[in-house]
């Protein structure tokens, strides 16, 4: 025992450091809140006892003044902009903070004669809106349900309860049922044209299966990023496709930045995962099976009802499940096809971690993706096993 | 008959297979601009172009480069990692294969972004060193699952003959097993080199543009403007995919000429 | 054996490439916005300094975005030295911090340049025009305004814009009739900016949205749009370079300028300023135009043009009589607001 866990040491430690780390750390933003607790400290501990439902007290005010008198004095000092940080997390939850806040911190630097409360209200009206006082509380963390509520189109208000955001604003749902449709619509699609292909490669013996599953093992070889490229020279305008379809006198079409280019380029890419493991089953499968239920008399509807297609239902699964996965995770190939409302969840990660500073948010979908990947690598676990690893 | 139709079927769906990528190759080779046929004659001037411009050629040796370093990287804890979890039974076994194969089934984007926050802060976005470590956790899993395979038909009972007549497990590793599951090892590297050569959104995210690798350029041509020298580059990978397909093949007919 | 020596080649390059990069240092990078426009820059910006200097610079591409450059910053992963950036961009990341100061005395004073372009954390770079344009060839009565821009009857076919909110909305009001002078006005508004919304879903089924400067000439190249917003030199370069003849409708035009800023916390500030200062210079800025038709920023170089060029410039007087010049004020308080609408209203 000793000595074999030595031999995988090296590697699990690399797959720590290198992988498992990096990913369970950026999760974790999906269901925690960083940014504002440091800036806000007096304020966040203020309105743990406040209702949500009126302006608060004056408490509350002074608590927000002395915490942004800090955070600027601090700001200044070590040149780290934690008040754009604070106020970026609080626009996403709530527009118009990623102002609010810098222009409120610069002017409460000023010295305050009398009350507080009226002095923040005189900079903003803004700050009589109980919203306005619920997103900072929303914000405190150090544990925030706001990423994945957001994920799932659904907000809290100051008061405490959930509810669907405006129609205007949900986007989540939408882009989940998308991705899942695409998958699903890829998946099929591939089994149906996978289905005669690993028939005959697994059945057909000599030069014609070799070449058949030539066929299916170069492209498989091919980068994606080259058929996909192979997809956009076809479809485009003045591409392939079109310049042939004019031979004959039709067209052009617009066969590009659609939902068919992405699903025809995703079923090439992803093909080959379904015929592989789909070949595997049909060449497990004894021929006299089949046979023997049509020489007792069954129709050959039947027979594949009955016989064939329960015997092959792992290899199936498998191959389903092997396409599923990969199709869910899909950037580059529907960014380089699609048009913006047929891009995927992966797509909308990358979005709100690179061009919009929405870490918690790029979490929460990630969160969402892989919990659907998940389900799915069980569920090939009860169908395939995980002893036979599969074939690389 | 229904046969017959299966056949009409399965001829099909291998044209489909292949005619995309058919269909681009001798685009690079047109003496004009067009992405259609017929060519208005033949060329070499879109190769030119690849091998003189200040992007494509650099972007060919750093895949190369990044690929070799990672495959080399993920061989080297992948096989000593593959032996151990061949000799290793029961939950921590369980538990070491699932980390060893996530990367294989982890969504990618989830990866490029974690990995980009993650290495940030200390410096390794936009290194290489960065590139390739990511790229070498990608092709650990391919590494450890061609071992294993190769593993199979290695019988243990000759490890323990070998100790008999007095090696110790480092040298009854190396002069007994190792020479027989070379195969296996050289096809899981084969297997890590590929997935890095075909690595995009990594290297979107967390290389800078001294590390454009040949993929992400072409994500950029693409994006950009296609350009009959992306045709030329898209004819380059396929030609190192082709002649690693090849050695693998050629690889897997050595190893189980070996049992 | 072979398995022997691909392990040993592997570590070997992975022990050498990162210890080449670190002893290096990172070079200087810089972006701006590919295409045509880039393909110039190199010409008389990039590869002239890289020779004048004997240092390296590389370059990069991007298609805008402040929360691009937020999120480089809040990250730690910044890798950018030198950016082009949009005028709300340069006053909104000013706002954040997230630009270095310009070091004006370093880069040849504030009086060498033109009074736009000079700002405390950025100087301009190049001025410009979104404008319709549409291909002769295709269409050989073309449209004469924003109003015909959005005719689908008229002008069938799709449109190519910009994704994005600016400039998408004001040229939706101005094709619902709304004069220049008075879009930002409205804009302000909430009606205003439903009003623009209701304009652009009459016509959403036929956008096709592009994200970067060089698809448009592109796109009309291969028939992919019928019309479409661009940005004026790269469709003057298209006619030039690639024989195109495509048009361009100036009536209405939105104009601004782009300026050059430098990344907080670069550190390669000595050598961005270097930078900007070699390409400040009238000398070589006065090479760009006839490259690409935008109007440059250091005093004295118009002296230096044909009057051929000038007229194709967006600051001729003909060319800049109707434009609308993009309020830099009303996007730094409205960009994030009227982005998160337009990518959900987008995105459906």
């Amino acid at each position: 025992m000793n000595r074999p866990a030595l031999l995988t040491a090296p590697l699990l430690l690399f797959l720590l450091i290198t992988f498992v780390a990096p990913i369970g750390a950026f999760l974790w933003r999906g269901v925690t809140d960083a940014e504002v607790a440091p800036v806000l400290p007096r304020t966040v501990a203020a309105l743990v006892s406040w209702d949500g439902a009126a302006t608060p007290d004056e408490a509350a005010f002074a608590a927000l003044v002395a915490d942004l008198r800090d955070a600027r004095a601090r700001d200044r000092e070590t040149g780290i902009g934690s008040i754009p940080r604070a106020a970026a997390r609080l626009n996403a939850d709530r527009p118009g903070f990623r102002g609010l806040l810098p222009m409120t911190a610069r002017r409460v630097e000023a010295s305050i004669e009398g009350s507080m409360r009226d002095a923040v209200l005189a900079i903003s009206e803004e700050w009589r809106d109980a919203e306005t006082w619920g997103a900072i509380r929303r914000a405190g963390g150090p544990l925030s349900a706001f990423h994945g509520l957001m994920a799932l189109d659904l907000r809290q208000d100051a008061a405490g309860s959930i509810r669907a955001v405006p129609d205007d604003q949900a986007v989540f749902r939408a882009v989940l049922m998308r991705s899942l449709w695409i998958s699903l619509t890829v998946t099929a699609a591939c089994l149906l044209l996978g289905w005669p292909i690993a028939w005959m490669i697994a059945t057909a013996k000599g030069l014609p299966a070799t070449l058949l599953l030539a066929a299916v093992m170069l492209p498989f070889w091919i980068s994606l990023i080259v058929r996909t490229a192979a997809w956009m020279v076809l479809l485009q305008r003045e591409g392939v496709v079109n310049a042939a379809l004019g031979a004959v006198g039709v067209g052009p079409l617009a066969l590009m930045m659609n939902r068919f280019a992405v699903v025809l380029a995703m079923v090439h890419i992803l093909l080959p995962f379904m015929v592989l493991p789909l070949v595997a089953a049909f060449r497990g499968l004894d021929p006299r099976l089949p046979r023997a239920a049509a020489s007792l008399g069954a129709a050959p509807w039947r027979v594949f009802l009955r016989v064939t297609l329960p015997l092959c239902l792992p290899g199936i699964g498998a191959g389903c499940v092997l396409v599923f996965i990969q199709a869910l995770g899909f950037y580059v190939t529907p960014a380089l096809l699609g048009g913006p409302n047929d891009q995927m969840l992966a797509w909308f990660v990358g979005f709100y971690a690179t061009r919009s500073v929405n870490w918690g948010l790029a979490a929460a979908l990630s969160v969402m993706l892989l919990a659907a990947v998940g389900l799915c690598v069980a569920l090939y676990g009860k169908l395939a096993g995980f002893r036979r690893p599969g074939a690389a | 008959m229904t046969r017959g139709l299966l056949w009409v079927v399965a001829v099909l769906v291998a044209l489909f297979l292949l005619a995309p990528i058919i269909a681009i190759l001798p685009l690079s080779f047109s003496s004009g601009s067009f992405l259609f046929y017929p060519l208005p004659g033949l060329s070499l001037r879109w190769y030119a172009d690849f091998f003189t411009s200040d992007f494509w050629l650099p972007a060919l040796w750093n895949s190369l480069g990044i690929g070799v370093a990672a495959a080399g990287l993920a061989t080297l804890l992948g096989t000593p990692a593959a032996f151990g979890l061949w000799r290793m039974k029961g939950a921590f076994r369980a538990i070491a294969m699932g980390v060893v194969l996530a990367p294989m089934v982890v969504p990618v984007i989830v990866v490029a972004v974690a990995l980009l926050l993650a290495f940030g802060p200390i410096g390794l976005v936009a290194t290489y060193t960065g590139l390739v470590i990511a790229h070498a956790a990608l092709g650990v899993p391919f590494v450890v699952v061609t071992v294993l395979a190769a593993l199979e038909g290695f019988d243990p009972v000759q490890l323990r003959a070998a100790s008999a007549c007095g090696a110790g497990p480092l040298r009854a590793f190396f002069r007994v097993c190792l020479p027989q599951i070379a195969p296996g090892v050289a096809a899981g590297a084969i297997f890590a080199f590929a997935t890095s050569l075909d690595e995009v959104v990594i290297a979107l995210f967390i290389a800078g543009p001294a590390q454009r690798t040949l993929p992400r350029q072409m994500f950029a041509g693409l994006n950009d403007s296609i350009s009959l020298t992306t045709a030329a580059a898209a004819a380059v990978l396929v030609g190192l995919s082709v002649v690693l397909l090849l050695v693998v093949m050629w690889l897997q007919r050595r190893g189980q000429a070996a049992r | 054996m072979l398995h022997r020596r691909t392990v040993l080649k592997g570590a070997l390059a992975a022990s050498a490439l990162p210890s080449v990069a670190d002893a290096q240092g990172r070079d200087l990078t810089v972006v701006s916005w590919g295409g045509a426009y880039q393909d110039a820059q190199r010409e008389v910006y990039f590869r002239p300094f890289q020779q004048a200097t004997r240092t390296r610079l590389l370059e990069e591409t991007w298609d805008g975005g402040i929360g691009v450059l937020r999120s480089r910053i809040a990250s730690g992963a910044n890798t950018w030295d030198v950016v082009q950036v949009e005028s709300e961009e340069l006053l909104i990341g000013a706002d954040e911090g997230l630009f270095e100061p310009m070091d004006w005395a370093a880069i040849g004073g504030r009086d060498a340049y033109i009074p736009e372009a000079v700002n405390d954390f950025g100087v301009g770079a190049i001025l410009y025009s979104f404008i319709i344009a549409y291909d002769r060839a295709r269409t050989p009565t073309g449209p004469t305004n924003w109003a015909d821009f959005f005719d689908t009857a008229r002008f069938p076919g799709k449109r190519g814009m910009r994704k994005g909110p600016k400039t998408t909305l004001e040229m939706a009001l101005m094709a619902d009739g709304v004069p220049p002078a008075q879009v930002y006005q409205l804009l302000g508004t909430p009606a205003g900016v439903d009003r623009a919304f209701r304009k652009l879903d009459g016509m959403k089924a036929d956008i096709a949205w592009f994200e970067r400067g060089s698809q448009p000439p592109q796109w009309l190249a291969s028939g992919e749009v019928a019309l479409t917003v661009a940005y004026n030199g790269r469709i003057s370069a298209a006619n030039a370079s690639d024989g195109r003849n495509f048009a361009i409708v100036w009536t209405n035009n939105i104009f601004t300028l782009d300026s050059w800023v430098i990344m907080k916390g670069s550190p390669n500030r000595a050598r961005a300023l270097e930078f900007l200062k070699f390409v400040g210079q009238p000398d070589i800025q006065a090479t760009l135009p006839p490259k690409i038709p935008y109007g440059v920023t250091a005093k004295g170089v118009n002296e230096k043009l044909s009057p051929e060029l000038l007229a194709n410039l967006p600051t001729a007087p003909q060319n800049i009589g109707t434009a609308l010049h993009l309020s830099d004020r009303f996007w730094l308080d409205n960009l994030d607001r009227l982005t998160q609408r337009f990518n959900t209203w987008v995105s459906r």
